[in-house]
């Protein structure tokens, strides 16, 4: 009796689990769904960082949209650069259009030292709901609020706060151009820029619109639109439009004449081997 | 009678109404008034007069640019000096006319005298076309046009008119102190916009913290013997002069999730906005004054004012006036404590629906850091809206704007209930009110998207 109820349980199942099996293997062959094998070699090669940084959702949304494209040029990794691209290119046999990489780069001097607190901030610390509040903390409603929302948005760590200026710091090393902090500065304080040769760049760091006399008296070290540095750049590659200077990267040849003509030293050049001359001045 | 008050959450924040007995003192012209062109919800005002030109009190210096926008008329008389940008309140740059002034003389037609107006002119169009052309806008903190909101949609009608002297904010007591000195020129006021809407019912809604101001408007009913008016002491809870707040005490009505007031019948204006009806229509003086409290917890009993001042002074003025800023003052904020605005640039200047100039110590205002959400549920309860806004919180740290929108987020009207009673300290409001602006923005961005598609299917048929 008892071994009966066995045998017949085991071929009941068995039955069971081979009809199913058969079921799911024909529903499988008739619904296949054709997925072009190149989507899953695009996503091995991408960072799989998922930052949206391309403009869509994650890697394998990006590795989709490059498949289906009819060539790359709206489609850049920015995290992967041209090394991620290249490959991307190789897999799809399409061309690619190599980018200079780059860089974000926070365009605003307002330290403690240089941009008076006029007031005291206690509420949420944010500054998206900072800047819908009010203009900020200092006299200058444009710059950095210095909440944060930029490292926050930074899924690389290469934004972080310098406790004595205020402001954000990018590290270079890990800094991918994803543009999240971009989008996250409600001030549009971040920019990203060329990287230049060796890391070196020449930029204005600087973004209020407020005509010089206002602007020096909330900062001195603002961008008071006097146009010095448009007058020396031989390259034509800065403008000043609504009394702030912008330099166009693609346009400077890195010459640094800007720079010295600048009375505020609102024009920054950075990763200049000058700290080595200076050392040698020392001497 | 048991008294009411609003049914859902709700906060009992002590009143410290310390400036009460203060009767209302008329402030002196400064040299310079600078009148902006935004004192109203809607579109800012457009500027119609030049540089140079010769001004009257009274006169219209600005016309509305929209249909929900008002007139702005000048304050003083005197020469304008100059049109252009300025810091306001939260040191946003917004266009000013700036006025010299020079003695003060007024445009024809305008009563100052203090005697009151009782005959009532019953041409409903001409009134209402009064009240737009005096810049009337509703004073009770939102600025909306009030002309637009006393002339109903097609096919809504008004059962009841409510007079909102609830005045729950703590220590704000200019509201008060009008209910007291210009009781009668109240009732008046709320009798016309009585008139505008048909003859309904009005109601008078006072908290019961101003026995004082219930028994004035009580007697005045009687004496100029109003039918179908009444006062109704409400049980004192914050917030309660909250437009929705107040119908459901009123009329134990709920007005549903994005629905105007009109849908429930009702129609609800400030004492203050009562006052200038009556003005505008009875004395044809437009909007250029307004009263507001000079209070807070460091000022000595002496330095306790309520002003009556005109629009366009500036709020260091004021403050000069009244005895300087206290030192131990750690924050000035503009209205109330729990709705007000902190003032972080005192150049800006008194606008329609300026109401106090509150100076709080660090130990009242000062925010504690913030702590972990524990979901004890204070907010919730707290809530007068019957939100959760613990949720929307978290919601709004992940983006989730779907979400966001099916919790009704877009409901909040921003009182800080749950802010004032989260025992973590969470700024809760200042997260919400961000979530809310995003909702609002995508369900605006939809109803524009619909509203093109709709027409362009009927250019196509």
């Amino acid at each position: 009796m008892m071994t009966t109820t066995i045998i017949w349980t085991i071929v009941i199942l068995s039955g069971l689990g081979l009809l199913l099996a058969l079921v799911l293997f024909f529903i499988a062959k008739k619904f296949k769904v054709e997925e072009d094998p190149r989507i899953d070699e695009v996503e091995a090669v991408m960072p799989g960082a998922n930052c949206g940084g391309c403009g869509f959702a994650g890697c394998r949304a990006f590795a989709d949209a490059a498949v289906k494209a009819p060539n790359l040029d709206n489609n850049y990794c920015p995290v992967g650069g041209n090394e991620v691209m290249k490959k991307v290119a190789g897999i799809l046999g399409y061309e690619v259009k190599e980018k200079a990489p780059q860089v974000a780069v926070v365009r605003c001097n307002g330290t403690c030292e240089n941009r008076p607190r006029t007031n005291v901030y206690d509420g949420a610390s944010s500054c998206k709901v900072k800047a819908a509040l009010y203009f900020g903390d200092t006299g200058c409603q444009w710059g950095c609020l210095g909440c944060g929302d930029c490292v926050a948005a930074c899924q690389f760590g290469a934004l972080s706060m310098d406790p004595v200026t205020g402001l954000p710091v990018v590290d270079e090393s890990k800094c991918t151009a994803c543009g999240s902090c971009v989008k996250a500065c409600p001030k549009g304080v971040i920019e990203l820029r060329n990287k230049g040769p060796r890391g070196m760049r020449v930029f204005v760091s600087c973004v209020n619109r407020d005509k010089g006399a206002v602007a020096r008296k909330a900062c001195i070290a603002s961008c008071i639109g006097c146009g010095k540095c448009v007058k020396t750049c031989s390259n034509e590659a800065i403008t000043v439009e609504n009394n702030l200077a912008y330099i166009d990267f693609a346009k400077c040849k890195l010459c640094k004449k800007c720079v010295e003509a600048c009375p505020t030293g609102s024009i920054h050049a950075v990763n200049f081997p000058i700290i080595k001359k200076k050392e040698e001045n020392n001497e | 009678m048991s008294k009411t008050t609003f049914s859902l959450g709700g906060v009992h924040p002590s009143d410290v109404k310390i400036a009460r007995e203060k009767a209302i003192e008329v402030l002196p012209l400064p040299q310079t008034v600078y009148i902006s062109m935004a004192q109203h919800l809607g579109a800012p005002a457009t500027p119609c007069v030049a540089v140079g030109d010769q001004v009257k009190a009274g006169q219209v210096i600005a016309e509305p640019s929209g249909f929900i926008s008002a007139f702005v008329h000048s304050s003083v008389s005197g020469t304008v000096k100059s049109i252009g940008a300025r810091k306001d309140l939260s040191g946003k740059d917004m266009t000013h006319i700036e006025i010299a002034v020079e003695g003060d003389e007024w445009v024809e037609g305008v009563d100052l005298s203090d005697t009151l107006v009782t005959d009532i002119p019953q041409d409903k169009a001409a009134v209402l076309e009064k009240i737009k052309a005096c810049g009337v806008v509703g004073l009770g903190g939102a600025t909306f046009p009030t002309h637009v909101k006393l002339n109903p949609a097609p096919g809504s009608k008004a059962e009841c008119l409510i007079i909102n002297a609830a005045e729950c904010e703590p220590y704000l007591t200019c509201d008060y102190r009008i209910m007291l000195e210009k009781t009668k020129e109240i009732l008046v006021g709320a009798a016309i916009m009585q008139m505008v809407l048909g003859g309904c019912k009005t109601v008078i809604g006072v908290e019961d913290n101003k026995p004082e101001a219930i028994a004035a408007f009580k007697s005045a009913i009687k004496e100029l013997g109003y039918q179908g008016m009444e006062v109704l002491p409400l049980k004192k809870k914050y917030p309660q002069g909250g437009e929705k707040q107040l119908i459901d005490a009123v009329m134990k009505r709920q007005v549903k999730s994005g629905g105007l007031p009109i849908s429930v019948g009702a129609v609800v204006q400030n004492v203050a906005t009562a006052l200038a009806v009556y003005e505008a229509v009875q004395k044809n003086k437009p909007l250029v004054t307004n009263t507001m409290t000079v209070t807070g917890d460091c000022l000595p009993e002496s330095g306790l004012h309520n002003y009556l001042f005109r629009i366009g002074m500036p709020l260091s003025y004021i403050a000069e006036y009244a005895g300087g800023i206290p030192s131990d003052a750690a924050k000035i904020i503009s209205g109330g404590p729990m709705m007000g605005k902190a003032i972080s640039n005192m150049d800006a200047c008194t606008v329609k629906g300026s109401s106090s100039l509150l100076y709080l110590s660090e130990k009242t205002t000062k925010r504690q850091s913030e702590g972990s959400c524990i979901r004890c549920g204070k907010c919730a309860d707290a809530c007068p809206m019957g939100l959760e806004p613990f949720l929307l919180n978290r919601l709004y740290k992940v983006s989730d704007m779907d979400a966001l929108e099916q919790n009704a987020v877009q409901d909040c009207i921003e009182c800080g209930c749950c802010l004032y009673s989260c025992p973590a300290f969470i700024p809760l409001l200042d997260y919400i009110r961000q979530a809310k602006g995003q909702v609002m923005g995508i369900m605006r961005a939809r109803a524009a998207a619909a509203k093109a598609a709709a027409e362009s299917k009927t250019e196509n048929k």
